[in-house]
């Protein structure tokens, strides 16, 4: 159970820091500001969410555990309302082609 | 099982602060806000690995004061940017 | 693992700092301006002191971001009123030279310190007891030092009045700050509608936990000035009139319990600020949570500048 639950978090601990980077080259590498926009919101709430399914067999205790997705569901929130408004303001400022 | 969760943590860490080039070279605000708001949730990930490796009481606490706190950043700069004609 | 995590956070911190400094624009150097706090408040975790890193990531990333923030957009366009009130560039290589050399004596100290370092904490852990809070912070900071954060909250209190003192005459008594339109729809109304109930509950979380976990007045009363803020900019919440009476008591209800529990102290304890045995921590949470209704109100209006809008 205990190895069990070990690769478990490895592999969603790894594939949140996959994401992660991921994300970070698309900011990066990605020709225009909305695409690299739309490659960010993978990394933060995705890559977030894995770690935190991750951490969430060791979090100790159903009310720590309980935090750890609060944590998560802000993130959720608060990416999405950013990207929105952000999004919106890239559209507001670029001149219509 | 600690170390593992650090290298994790250096490694998110690392990739957002490659990300904060974003922020330097622009060239929007927008691009400048979405480097700030990547190294906001990296640092989120980073600390609730960190708190997982260490133990650390009261860490989690700072996660959720940045994921707070970042949600309300973000707004205010869309504001600023805004209220500055900025692109 | 962790030395090379260490060292690249303060290659970091180093290196955004820098940045911060020499970038030209106001905007990318209040980003610059958070990166570093964010980055200062994962150092602080790193040393171990998350009492710290948390008033870093509400105070100085957070609340000190946005005041920047505002300060900014109020600038824009006064170019001259900014070149003259920008140092010359002697007087900026002077700082420079001043802040280089405390630095390099601060890190000369701190590397010839004796091993293990003097230090007073077995002594105040010790005593922690008797004051029936758990965070030693939290000791130091109400009753070993309560003096230094009394003087603090009185702090807040004169720069809420320094701030309104810039308003003309004609606005004296007006409501502070720009007027918001009201978001009925959007991202911004969805935000401001569902963010504040939790953050509020989370403020009042941290200002409680700080008793015996890392947490208090200062990160808690931060964290509910930005949800009052977010409703305030997303034209939820109007600001009362600086001429408000309940306004003006929630700025000065904490430094005002504050005092009343210090001068207390005469008659039931040793003299002032001292806390009789047995009693502390009642009288400590007291003023604890008089504290974070003040240093909210204190915040919100330090964002919202001085009166300039008719009640």
């Amino acid at each position: 159970m205990n190895l069990f639950l070990t690769l478990f978090s490895g592999a969603a601990i790894t594939a949140g820091v996959a994401f992660f980077i991921a994300g970070t080259v698309a900011l990066l590498r990605f020709p225009d500001p909305l695409s690299r926009l739309h490659a960010l919101t993978k990394a933060d709430s995705l890559g977030l969410g894995l770690i935190v399914l991750g951490l969430l067999p060791w979090a100790g205790g159903w009310l720590a555990a309980l935090k750890l997705i609060l944590v998560w569901l802000l993130v959720l929130l608060a990416g999405a309302t950013a990207t929105q408004m952000i999004a919106e303001h890239i559209r507001r400022s670029e001149p219509p082609p | 099982m600690a170390e593992a969760l650090l290298l994790a943590a250096g490694l998110i860490f690392l990739a957002a602060l490659a990300g904060l080039y974003r922020a330097l070279r622009g060239p929007g605000a927008a691009d400048r806000m979405m480097a700030a708001q990547l190294l906001c949730s990296g640092g989120i990930a980073a600390l609730l690995l960190l708190a997982a490796a260490t133990g650390l009481a009261g860490v989690v606490d700072v996660a959720l004061v940045l994921a707070l706190l970042g949600a309300f950043a973000s707004v205010a700069f869309v504001l600023a940017a805004r209220g500055l004609g900025q692109r | 693992m962790s030395l090379v995590l260490d060292v690249m956070l303060a290659l970091a911190v180093i290196g955004v700092a820098g940045w911060t400094l020499l970038v030209r624009g106001n905007f990318p150097a209040v980003i610059g301006f958070v990166a570093y706090g964010l980055l200062l408040a994962l150092v602080w975790v790193r040393l171990g002191a998350v009492d710290v890193a948390l008033t870093e990531a509400a105070l100085g990333a957070g609340a000190t971001g946005v005041l920047l923030l505002f300060a900014v957009v109020r600038l824009r366009g006064g170019k001259a009123e900014i070149d003259a009130a920008t140092p010359s560039p002697p007087q900026r290589v002077a700082a420079a030279i001043l802040c280089g050399v405390v630095g390099l004596g601060l890190a000369v100290a701190m590397l010839n310190l004796p091993d293990p370092a003097p230090s007073l904490a077995a002594e105040a852990t010790r005593h922690l007891p008797l004051l029936g809070v758990g965070n030693p912070i939290t000791g130091v900071l109400m009753a070993y030092r309560g003096l230094d954060t009394l003087l603090e909250a009185v702090v807040l209190v004169f720069a809420v009045l320094a701030i309104w003192s810039m308003a003309p005459d004609r606005r004296w008594g007006a409501i502070p700050g720009p007027l918001f339109p009201v978001q009925s729809s959007g991202p911004l109304s969805l935000l401001a509608r569902v963010l504040p109930p939790i953050g509020i509950v989370v403020g009042i979380h941290i200002a409680w936990v700080g008793a015996d976990a890392p947490g208090g007045k200062f990160q808690g009363g931060t964290i509910l000035a930005a949800m009052g803020i977010l409703a305030w900019v997303a034209g939820l919440w109007r600001l009362p009139p600086v001429a408000s009476r309940g306004l003006r008591w929630a700025v000065v209800a904490g430094p005002l319990v504050f005092i009343g529990v210090g001068l207390l102290g005469f008659v039931i304890a040793d003299g002032f600020l001292s806390y009789p045995p047995g009693f502390a921590k009642p009288l400590i949470l007291l003023i604890e949570a008089a504290m974070t209704l003040s240093v909210a109100a204190a915040i919100v209006l330090m964002v919202a500048g001085p009166p300039e809008r008719p009640a």
